[in-house]
This record gives structure tokens, C-alpha cells and sequence, in this order.
């Protein structure tokens, strides 16, 4: 167990010891340790690194701390990254939302985070640091499959670099109750009027969150740009294309079935309410 | 002291403060001087045979103080409520996912643990059986044959009523999940060996003597040499009427002589207590064109799991209760429950009831809209009245106010319509759900219930009450065994002795099995059972109070009273403190309670088997988001019939808890098995309902006195918990149109259309089963039957509608 | 096998207390194993019942979730420590106690704890709020109305009193007279107020 107060130390820390895990707030690894399912001889906790601490607002991007917490997402980006709120506000419990964070979630790379199809909307940049420095890896590059995060020995995610842009930002996500409980399927939808770019992020439906590019494109090409709006059925054919851009998973929470049909609603309602904003 | 409440009195429970400042102790919470800690090794597999248990690497690992086996089981090799056939160990064979195998104990909760993963025992995989309707003609997993009981229940004459051509018929298949009772407190004990070779037992249980008996058996000792006492329990549900770690305690202590402790985890809980029976049911009613029934038909199949359990009297009420609250002229319901390799099935608030309730309420309104009438107005029309016959034959004596109940529920105003609160909708914070996504229902169900043993099972509770005066002030000290789980049990023997006795200051002594049996904290029989025992107890302190004041005076005790305290003269020219009374010589009197007797049910399940019966109806009202299948609950509203309310405070609680779990069972809960594994357990899948799940509950109390009853009171531990499940699933219906033949009812169900009920399939084949049924002999067990000519006019099976 | 052991110092309910631990021995655990303070209860150990929940640093927050280790310098509020010195029940205990906030009472410490966040937070909840806050406690007998009454009770109980820390110990005017006047489960197997092992001295 190692308590690192300084990011440099907690980088030593991890490159001295191979086997050594990062703790963010431990929603995820304590659960696995406590049920045998993962076991860690040397866990190097985060919570007191001052370098992952902090929210910074500037003209073209939002930097976010990786500690930050759910409860912190939720209460300092509501107005400027309201997607992301969403997300935060929409993770468990209140007790969980105080203890999870930002790059817990990112690292840990659950099929069913929430960070991520939101990261991959507001085309985040991932900063992570190691022994050979400090890196950005682009959101859609981070994770490679379930728990697999492509990061090199010693690396952690230190902070997330949002760039600014105007326009409606949607966040919406369904289980098998309305809360408190683990995603199914969930989409996050950014409409960038500068840009004129639609960037839509999909998690939980599929083993990695994904960005279905050739939704994207049809609806950037079906939306007047101009006066923001759109033929009524262009969000249901949206929904269609998105939930036909790869085969969903089927578990033990939802079928392959509902989870495509899910996700052709949420892509809908997302688009909709982003266009009606 | 200050007056404290009687009976009627809203009372808060007594155990209030140590729950509150984290005192109270719990099973998981003792703690004794050089105990080690117990954990066993269970089986990964549903059906396997035991090649081989090697337990010298546990036993390699300093600490390690004992590995237990199936061989060290020095009584009886198996224990079960009803028939002993469930191995305190698995021998040879295992038969259901999760099964213990061997039982460690350590010096620490986490070397127990990791010892128990060191147990080498080698398995060879077998094929589960996990289809109930085959387990009929399959081979037999156990000596004991695999099924449990097969129940015909007939009246009238169904075929001779079918041939009416102006009736109307509805038919359909439904299903229930397995819930399971998910009591917060794990189970969890210590049990210390005792200088007598005997061993002293705290656990957490709803059955005390049922446990005694059964550890007995298997350690060899005679009863009196295992004494348990009840430990603080979270929640029980019926969930504790098994044994679940009881012996493996006793086995380790009497080994190690030293006391031992364990606390099972939340994923050996899943797979360690019984849950409720799954069931597949095909139903057929017919009514007149005017809405009046004339003929139910129905098959019950129900998930017994591997072992026998409660399941034989859980067929009796799923059976007997099958068509519901309604007067029904002809009726031929038969009924199996079975061996499978699930984990076992048993007892849970509503005991058979909740499954049929949920089919033939299903069908009630499946009839109304055949009907084209109200479904509201079907029920009142049909609905039992005091005087009508049970399909068992048996006619009501006591009070059934199932119209009064329903009437009740349905006069609550409905609540506002959905508010502008994105939260509130049925998407909740994962805002799927706009304002223009929601549909509202409304369902209102109907069920009933018997209280407490049937089919002429022993029934009764004991009570010791002891008035004594300590420092001038009298005290009144109740001893009983009935397990207090949380329903307030000790609430109300603490307003009994007040108002029968007028003392105030009244002292629970543990429940323990050092007085007679209570029975068992379920069967919502504890109000009038023990009860009624220490309202016994109470009169008979007051008989000797009486006595004594007689035997001073002449023998003239019949001419007093006991009032407030004080004992006093009809003429009120008397007036002597109890207190004065009672002085140096305290008055105790021990008293055993039954209620009057029950008959076993003859071959075509007629017969006055049970005792009386609490009536309900429940009202629903949800929105729905039918794109996306989520449901949000508004508002239960309820009648409920309690014959009298000796604790508000008290049945409020029950029936808002009890709503939770019926709409648990609706919309939420189900463990769910793979090729007989159980796989979900934790509760991120196991959706035990929230408070934003339950929505308000506005209740109603229906107080009619049942004659016969302490206080004219009826328990209501169970009746909650019935029709709220179908109420809630009519409301879906309503909101979306959907079929949802199965509960619980998920997003897929409502989204997608497709409730994934298959054709009932008779078990046994497509006609009868043949003729005699091999289930083993209990006292719960039937005698066996001779399969009747009418089963064979039941159709053969395709119940799609 | 040994495994590396960890001298620590947590600070519940205002008091340093030592135990030696484990890296990986959880916080519940901790308090309820090492220190004895087994008011703090164990539902399911991932983090989902709630039962566990403590104050750290004035936030609710789940113990089964949290290393030991790493709570140290944090200041941990559990249900022991609510009540004041005199053993006047908190606001909250007799709101719980007193509107049937509880049946079982295995949820209830955790109940308490979240509710202590929330009115330190938010004086006086809307009912949304509330059941929201409460959505990470399982309940399993009461359905959860009697809860929220329990909330709101305890809500009016503190804005009525002295203005004291919702979060922090009540040195309340009012001590409770107990109902209960003997153990009602258990026997001589109860825990002693406080902690550790009856017939053994305090740590």
C-alpha cells in the first residue's frame, strides 16, 4: 500500500513495482478484490495527489483533474460541459457519487462507465503521465476492450482536456430502473455549431464504447446547419443507423435485442432534444 | 413511569433506541473470548459427483483449526423442515449450485475464508436437471423420488359446466421468477461448546425450536443440550425458517471446543437460503356473459429446487388459493412441486399465494376485457363473502371483507398527473424519458390468504409472564420464543401485558429455547399465536392476583378486578396496589395457546384446512415510458383488512414493506440461473426496489374483529404483499397494451413486446401423470394419490391463448 | 504466509483509535472487526446496500468501499458517535426511533449516517430530495415512507433545537429515556457498548 502525495512520487511508486494498482475511489477495485475476483499485493491510492485535483476553465478547453469525483463532475460542470454532469448525475448512489472518479473510471474501463461515451462526444483529450512523461491519448484511443486501457507500466490518467464548443450537449441513459442502477445502453450527443459536427458517444450497449461515425455523418449532412434544424424524421433515422453500427452484447441485464433497440431510442431522443434546444 | 400504550395505542418499538444508536446487537455482531471463524466450501456446480475432498492444504495454513466433511456429522446425516433430506453436507453427490461441501474454521473471518478456497475437492460435472415439467419423468436426483407433492384440488364439476356455449372463456400461461427474500442482516451466528458436552447457539432465525430439533438430530444430542438463543436479526421474510448455518456452527464448536462464529457473504446468501418457487401456471376461467364466474381451471408447477423444504405446503396454498378471493362453483386445480438442481425453494412472505395471485388476478382482467365490463366491478361481482365455500370447500365462518377492501383501494384519489420533474419519470436520472415519453396506468388487484398452519398441522405458542415488584414498582417480565425479525412481535407483547395487566413497566427476556415453542415467525401468525399466549399468560398472573386476594379475604376473589394496577372490588369500596399484592412473592404463569383445529385435505383437495383468512386489494397506479420499457411507480393505495389494529404504527410498516417487495416481485426482482448456476448475486443485479422506487402508498384499514382472534385481530405480515404484484403489472398493461404474462416484468417485456413465456407444459407428458405419486411421507407430505379420471378432460397443455 | 501489517491511526467520532491492519482490510471491517464498533453494518460488501455508510469528513460515503488505510486522517462520523455524551439521542435517532423509521434495524445506522449528510447539506429537503439522497440505502422492511417521514421529522427536530451540527455529536438537553429495559436479543453475546469482546478489556 502506497499513499503518494505528489504525482511524481506516485509515478516512482508505480514504476518501481510492477504489479502495483492505482486506487481512485475504489467503487470498482474493492469490489473486485472483496469477491476474489481480482487479487492485489500492492495498491498505490490517488486520493491525496494534489497534481490530479482541480477543474480549470480557459477560453478554448476544460481541463478536469482525474480525481475528480462524481459528485464533484456534477457540481462544477454543470454549465459548461452539461453532458458530463449528466453522466456524474446519473452514476449510483449519492454515497458512490462521492466516492468514484473521473480517471477511477477511466482506468478501471468497465463496459458499462459512464465517462466515456460522454469523453468520446466532446472529443476529450486524455492526458496521462508515466516514466517517460506526459502524454495525450485522444478518448476513442484509451480503451481497447473490457479492463484494458492502453496505457504503458507505470502510466496513470492525470487529467482530461475538454476543447470548448457552443452548441447543445444531451446525456441520456437507461437500465432496468430509472436510477440507481447500472447502464444498459447509454448515449451522449454533442451538436458543435462551429464546427457543424455531430459527435455522438455509445457505452454500455457494446464490450467498448464507440462513436458511430456513419450516424454522425448522415445527420451532419441532414441538418441545416444555418438554422439548426432538420427534417422531424431525421432523429428516428439517426437512432437507426446508430444502433446498426455494430452487434451489441447480450447479458444477464438486457438482451442483444433490447440493447439495439434501446439504443436507436436514446440516439433518437438525443438528437431531437439536441436540435429542439 | 409513565403510561405506556395498550393495545390500539400507536407504540413505538422497544428495541427503537439500541437500534438507533448502533447497540442492538446483531448475529453478525457476537463476540466471544478465543473464538475462531467458520466458513464453508461450496460447491461451483449445480449437479456433480464428489470424486474426492482433500482438506490438508487448508489445514496447512497456520490457523487452520478444523476442515469438517460430510463424515463428521455424528447424528443424522440430514436435516429439513418437513423431511429430512437435505445433507448437512453433500456426501456423494451435489445437487444444486452452491451446496456445502465442507465447513473450515480459523482464527480470523479471512483466513476462514481463504482456508475454504483451500479445500481441494474434486468434482465430476453431471448434467443439471433445471426443467421443472421434466423433473416428473426424469430420473430421480434423490432416494426420495422428485416430486415433493402433486395436489388435486376439485369442485363441482368442471366439465359438465363447460358446455354451457354462451360462456365466456379466457385462457393463458403465466410465470413467476425466483425471488429471493434479501434480508439486509446476512446470516450469521456463534455457537459456544458447553461444559454438559451440549452447545449454546445465537443465531438469527425465525424458527427457534424448529432449529433446535434439527441441529439436535444431526449432532446426536439430545434437544435440551442445544440451546439457542435468538440473536438480533435484519430481516427474515421466510428466509430463515431453513437451516441455513446453524449446524456447520455447532459442528465446528463442539470439534475445536471453543466458540465459533461465521457471517455468510452476500453472493453465499444468494446461493445459501431458499428463495421463492419459480412457477409456471396455465389458467382457464369461464364466466357468464353477465360476469359471474362458473368454472377455474388451473395447473401449478413450482421450482422446488433440491430439496424438500416448505415446498409441499406452499403447493397446498398455491393450490387452495388458486382461483383467488371470487366464489367459484366448479374448479379443478392440480398442482406439482419438484426436485430440480436449483437451489432450493421454501418458504417467503405469501407462501404459494403470491404466484397464483399473480395469474389469477392476471386472468380477472384478461375476463373483464373479454367481458367488456369493469374489472373493478368483475371482482366486486364475483368477490367471497363470510358464508361462501373456498374451492377447498371450506365455508368462511369468520370475516371476509374483500369487497370492503377493494372498494377501499379504488376510493383513493388518484394521484396528480406526471409533474414537470425529470426525475420523477420513469427514466430517472439517466433522463431517457421526456415529458412526452410517459404513459400513465392504473390496475387494481385483489387476494386473500389463510393466517397462520393449515391442514391440521400442530399449532401453538407458549408465553411466561412474571409480575414481580423491583424497588417498590411492579414489574412484568415476558418470556416467549418468538423470533422478533423486525414486524414489532415485542411491540405488542409489551401492550398486551399492559392492558391486561396494568403494569406498566413490562421486560422482554430473550426469545430462547429454555421455555416451549412459540412456532415460527411466519404464516403471519405471531399476533394471534404468541399473542394469544401472552394474553393467556396475562390472565393467568391475574387468576392467582385474584386468588391471593380471595384466600385473604374469604374467598371472595371472583368479585375483583384488575384495573390500572390495582386490584379492585366490582363495588369499587375496594381498592388494594397490585403492587401490595404481589409484595415479595412474584406471580408467574406459563401458558400454551392453540387455535382451533385444522383437517388434512381429502384426494380432491376438499377439506376445512385452514384456520381463517385476511382479505386485500391494492391499486396501482405507474408511469411507463413504453419505448424504452422503464417504469416509474406513482402510487399503491390499499385496502386492507386487519380484523383490528392493535399497533398502527406498527401495520402501517408492514403493509408499506410488504407493497415494496409485491412490487419488487413485479417489476425488479429475479435470480436469475444458467444451466442451474445462479447468477445473479450481488444486488447491482439483484434490483432490490429503492425509495424512488416505491412511490407513495396510501392505505386504508378495514377493521372488522375476527371472532375467534386475540383482540380480533388478523396478522398482516403476508397479505401486503399479494395483490400489489398483479396491481402493479395491470397498471403496465394498461399504460402499454403489452401482454406481460411474467413477473418480474422487464424493460425488454414492455419495450420489445415479448414476454418470453413458453406453452405450459404438463409435467409428466402430455396427458395425466401416471397414477401413484412417490413423494416422500412428512408431516407436511401428503399421503399418496391416485390420480382421479377428471384430470384427463384438463386440455393437454397448449394454453397460448 | 505473512502478510505486510500496517499500524494505523483512524480518528472516529472525535477519538484516535490504533489498529493494526492489513493494505487491504476494508474501513468496515476496520471499525467493526479491529475497533470493535459493530453499530456499522455489513448488507452486501459492493458497495450497493448502503448499510455501512459513515461520515467522512462530513460526507456520507460507503466503508466497504474505502481501504482502512487510506481513511487515516480523514475524521470518520459512525451511528456510535451521533448520540451526545449524556447518551441524549441525536435528533435524528429519536426522529428514526420515535416515526417507525425502522422495523429490522439492520439498515437503520446507515439510514442515519446518509441522513446526516444530507440534513448538514440541506437543512431542509424537499421530499425529492430526500428519497433521492436516501436511494443508496436499502431498506428492506419498511417500504421507505416511514423513512422519509423519519427525515423530515428529524429535519424539523434540528431546526427547532439549538442549531447543532446535523453531522456532529448532539449534546442535547433531552436524554431519552430507553423503552426497552432488557437486551432483546443475544444474551451474554452482545458486544459492550463501545466495542470489543465481552470479558475481555477494552482495547
Amino acid at each position: 500500500m502506497s499513499r503518494p502525495r505528489g504525482l511524481a512520487e506516485a509515478i516512482d511508486v508505480l514504476r518501481a513495482d510492477p504489479a502495483a494498482v492505482p486506487l481512485g475511489g475504489g467503487t470498482d477495485l474493492l469490489v473486485a478484490l472483496r469477491a476474489g475476483e481480482r487479487s492485489v499485493r500492492h495498491v498505490v491510492a490517488l486520493r491525496r495527489v494534489e497534481e490530479l485535483a482541480g477543474v480549470t476553465t480557459g477560453p478554448d478547453a476544460v481541463d478536469l483533474g482525474a480525481g475528480l469525483t462524481w459528485a464533484g463532475m456534477e457540481a462544477q460542470v454543470g454549465a459548461t460541459l452539461p453532458a458530463l454532469a449528466a453522466a456524474a448525475r446519473a452514476v449510483g448512489s449519492p454515497q458512490a457519487r462521492n466516492a468514484g472518479t473521473l480517471g477511477g473510471n477511466l482506468g478501471s474501463a468497465a463496459i458499462t462507465g459512464s465517462t466515456l461515451p460522454v469523453l468520446l462526444a466532446l472529443d476529450a483529450g486524455v492526458e496521462v503521465a508515466g516514466p517517460a512523461g506526459t502524454r495525450t491519448v485522444p478518448a476513442g484511443d484509451l480503451v481497447r476492450g473490457p479492463g484494458d486501457v492502453a496505457l504503458h507500466a507505470g502510466e496513470i490518467v492525470t487529467r482530461v482536456r475538454i476543447p470548448r464548443a457552443r452548441g447543445p450537449q444531451q446525456f441520456l441513459k437507461v437500465g432496468q430502473r430509472g436510477s440507481v442502477i447500472t447502464a444498459v445502453a447509454q448515449v451522449a450527443l454533442v451538436l458543435d455549431l462551429g464546427a457543424r459536427r455531430v459527435r455522438c458517444g455509445v457505452g454500455a450497449a457494446t464490450p467498448v464504447a464507440f462513436r458511430p461515425r456513419a450516424a454522425e455523418r448522415a445527420a451532419e449532412a441532414a441538418i441545416d446547419w444555418d438554422a439548426v434544424t432538420a427534417d422531424p424524421d431525421l432523429p428516428r433515422r439517426f437512432g437507426a443507423l446508430v444502433a446498426a453500427d455494430r452487434p451489441p452484447l447480450d447479458d444477464l441485464r438486457a438482451s442483444a435485442a433490447y440493447r439495439r433497440h434501446a439504443v436507436a431510442v436514446l440516439a433518437e431522443r438525443a438528437l431531437a432534444r439536441a436540435l429542439a434546444a | 413511569m409513565t403510561r405506556g400504550p395498550r393495545i390500539g395505542d400507536p407504540a413505538p418499538r422497544p428495541d427503537g433506541p439500541d437500534k438507533v444508536t448502533g447497540r442492538f446487537p446483531y448475529s453478525s455482531d457476537l463476540r466471544a473470548p478465543g473464538m475462531l471463524w467458520g466458513a464453508a466450501v461450496r460447491s461451483p456446480h449445480a449437479s456433480a459427483r464428489i470424486v474426492g475432498i482433500d482438506p490438508a492444504p487448508a489445514l496447512a495454513l497456520e490457523g487452520v483449526a478444523a476442515v469438517l466433511t460430510a463424515d463428521d456429522v455424528p447424528g443424522r446425516p440430514t436435516y429439513g423442515l418437513a423431511v429430512a433430506d437435505q445433507p448437512a453436507f453433500a456426501r456423494d453427490l451435489v445437487r444444486h449450485h452452491g451446496e456445502a461441501v465442507a465447513v473450515v474454521a480459523a482464527a480470523t473471518p479471512d483466513l476462514a475464508r481463504r482456508a475454504a478456497r483451500a479445500v481441494a475437492v474434486d468434482y465430476a460435472p453431471l448434467d443439471p436437471l433445471t426443467d421443472p415439467a421434466a423433473a416428473v419423468t426424469a430420473a430421480p436426483l434423490h432416494p426420495n423420488g422428485n416430486v415433493f407433492r402433486h395436489l388435486i384440488v376439485r369442485r363441482g364439476d368442471v366439465a359438465a359446466a363447460a358446455a354451457d356455449p354462451d360462456l365466456v372463456t379466457v385462457e393463458d400461461t403465466y410465470e413467476v421468477g425466483r425471488q429471493d427474500p434479501a434480508f439486509l442482516g446476512l446470516e450469521s451466528g456463534l455457537a459456544v461448546p458447553a461444559a454438559d458436552g451440549g452447545v449454546d447457539l445465537a443465531v438469527s432465525t425465525q424458527f427457534l425450536h424448529a432449529d433446535r430439533d434439527q441441529v439436535a438430530a444431526s449432532l446426536g444430542l439430545a434437544p435440551e443440550r442445544v440451546r439457542l438463543t435468538l440473536a438480533g436479526v435484519g430481516g427474515a421474510f421466510g428466509g430463515r425458517e431453513d437451516l441455513t448455518l446453524h449446524l456447520h456452527l455447532c459442528l465446528l464448536a463442539l470439534r475445536t471446543g471453543r466458540p465459533v462464529g461465521m457471517a455468510y457473504d452476500r453472493s453465499e446468501s444468494f446461493v445459501g437460503h431458499v428463495t421463492r418457487h419459480p412457477a409456471r401456471m396455465w389458467y382457464r376461467h369461464r364466466a357468464t356473459r353477465d360476469g359471474t364466474l362458473v368454472s377455474v381451471e388451473a395447473r401449478v408447477l413450482l421450482d422446488g429446487g433440491a430439496y424438500q423444504s416448505t415446498s409441499a405446503a406452499v403447493l397446498a396454498n398455491a393450490c387452495c388459493f388458486a382461483a383467488g378471493p371470487y366464489r367459484v362453483p366448479h374448479a379443478l386445480v392440480e398442482g406439482w412441486a419438484v426436485r430440480t438442481n436449483h437451489p432450493p425453494a421454501g418458504a417467503l412472505r405469501g407462501f404459494g399465494i403470491p404466484q397464483v395471485c399473480f395469474a389469477h388476478e392476471s386472468q380477472m382482467d384478461a375476463l373483464a376485457a373479454a367481458l367488456g365490463v369493469d374489472p373493478v366491478d368483475l371482482r366486486r361481482r364475483n368477490a367471497l363473502a363470510p358464508g361462501d365455500a373456498l374451492l377447498t370447500g371450506q365455508r368462511i365462518t369468520g370475516t371476509a371483507p374483500a369487497v370492503a377492501c377493494l372498494d377501499a383501494a379504488v376510493a383513493h384519489p388518484l394521484p396528480a398527473p406526471p409533474d414537470d420533474d425529470p426525475l420523477r419519470r420513469p427514466g430517472g436520472t439517466g433522463l431517457a424519458t421526456g415529458p412526452g415519453d410517459v404513459r400513465r396506468g392504473v390496475g387494481v388487484a385483489m387476494a386473500f390468504k389463510n393466517l397462520m398452519y393449515s391442514e391440521g398441522l400442530q399449532d401453538l405458542s407458549t408465553a411466561s409472564v412474571r409480575l414481580a415488584v423491583d424497588g417498590g414498582e411492579l414489574v412484568a417480565t415476558v418470556h416467549c420464543a418468538a423470533a422478533e425479525v423486525g414486524q414489532g412481535f415485542v411491540t405488542l407483547a409489551q401492550q398486551i401485558v399492559r392492558t391486561e395487566l396494568g403494569v406498566d413497566r413490562v421486560v422482554l427476556r430473550a426469545a430462547d429455547t429454555s421455555i416451549g415453542e412459540a412456532g415460527s415467525s411466519s404464516a403471519s401468525r405471531q399476533s394471534w399465536m404468541s399473542g394469544g399466549a401472552v394474553a393467556a399468560a396475562c390472565a393467568g398472573v391475574r387468576d392467582e392476583v385474584l386468588a391471593r386476594v380471595a384466600a385473604g379475604r374469604g374467598g371472595r376473589g371472583e368479585a375483583f378486578a384488575l384495573r390500572d394496577g390495582e386490584v379492585v372490588s366490582r363495588d369499587g369500596g375496594l381498592r388494594l396496589p397490585l403492587a401490595e399484592v404481589v409484595g415479595a412473592d412474584p406471580v408467574e404463569a406459563v401458558r400454551v395457546f392453540t387455535h382451533a383445529d385444522t383437517a388434512p385435505l381429502d384426494a380432491d383437495g376438499q377439506g376445512d384446512a385452514h384456520v381463517a383468512f385476511v382479505f386485500t386489494a391494492h391499486r396501482a397506479v405507474v408511469d411507463v415510458d413504453p419505448a424504452l420499457g422503464s417504469v416509474q411507480v406513482v402510487q399503491i393505495a390499499t385496502g386492507q383488512d386487519i380484523g383490528r389494529a392493535l399497533n398502527p404504527l406498527a401495520v402501517t410498516g408492514q403493509l408499506e414493506g410488504g407493497i415494496a417487495q409485491g412490487l419488487g416481485l413485479a417489476l425488479l426482482e429475479d435470480v436469475v440461473t444458467r444451466e442451474g448456476r445462479v447468477a445473479t448475486r450481488t444486488f447491482q443485479d439483484y434490483l432490490v426496489p429503492t425509495a424512488l422506487d416505491v412511490g407513495d402508498v396510501v392505505a386504508t384499514l378495514i377493521e372488522e374483529p375476527e371472532p375467534g382472534a386475540p383482540y380480533g385481530a388478523k396478522g398482516v405480515g403476508e397479505a401486503p404483499t399479494l395483490s400489489s404484484i398483479p396491481a402493479v403489472v395491470a397498471a403496465v398493461r394498461a399504460a402499454t397494451g403489452r401482454r406481460l404474462r411474467r413477473v418480474p416484468v422487464r424493460p425488454a417485456h414492455v419495450a420489445l413486446g415479448e414476454d418470453g413465456v413458453a406453452p405450459f407444459v404438463v409435467p409428466g407428458g402430455p396427458a395425466a401423470p401416471p397414477g401413484v405419486v412417490t413423494g416422500p411421507e412428512g408431516p407436511l407430505a401428503k399421503p399418496a394419490l391416485t390420480d382421479p379420471p377428471g384430470v384427463a378432460e384438463l386440455p393437454g397443455g397448449e394454453g397460448g391463448a | 504466509m505473512t502478510e505486510e501489517q500496517h499500524h494505523i491511526t483512524l480518528h472516529v467520532n472525535g477519538v484516535p483509535r490504533t489498529a493494526t491492519v492489513p493494505a487491504r482490510r476494508l474501513l468496515s471491517d476496520a471499525l467493526r472487526h479491529d475497533l470493535g464498533l459493530t453499530g456499522t453494518h455489513a448488507g452486501c460488501e459492493h458497495g450497493v446496500c448502503g448499510c455501512c455508510t459513515v461520515l467522512l469528513d462530513g460526507e456520507p460515503v460507503r466503508s466497504c468501499l474505502l481501504l482502512a488505510v487510506t481513511a487515516q486522517g480523514a475524521a470518520i462520523r459512525t451511528v456510535e458517535g451521533l448520540a451526545g455524551p449524556d447518551g441524549a439521542l441525536h435528533p435524528i435517532q429519536r426522529a428514526f426511533a420515535e416515526c417507525h423509521g425502522l422495523q429490522c434495524g439492520f439498515c437503520t445506522p446507515g439510514f442515519l449516517m446518509t441522513t446526516a449528510g444530507l440534513l448538514d447539506r440541506s437543512p431542509a429537503p424537499t421530499d425529492g430530495e430526500i428519497e433521492e439522497s436516501m436511494a443508496g440505502n436499502l431498506c428492506r422492511c419498511t417500504g421507505y415512507q416511514n423513512i422519509t417521514t423519519s427525515v423530515r421529522r428529524a429535519a424539523e427536530l434540528l431546526a427547532a433545537g439549538q442549531g447543532g451540527d446535523p453531522a456532529g455529536p448532539w449534546a442535547g438537553e433531552d436524554p431519552q429515556e430507553p423503552v426497552a429495559e432488557a437486551p432483546l436479543a443475544a444474551g451474554p453475546y452482545a458486544p459492550p457498548p463501545g466495542g470489543g469482546v465481552p470479558g475481555e478489556a477494552r482495547r
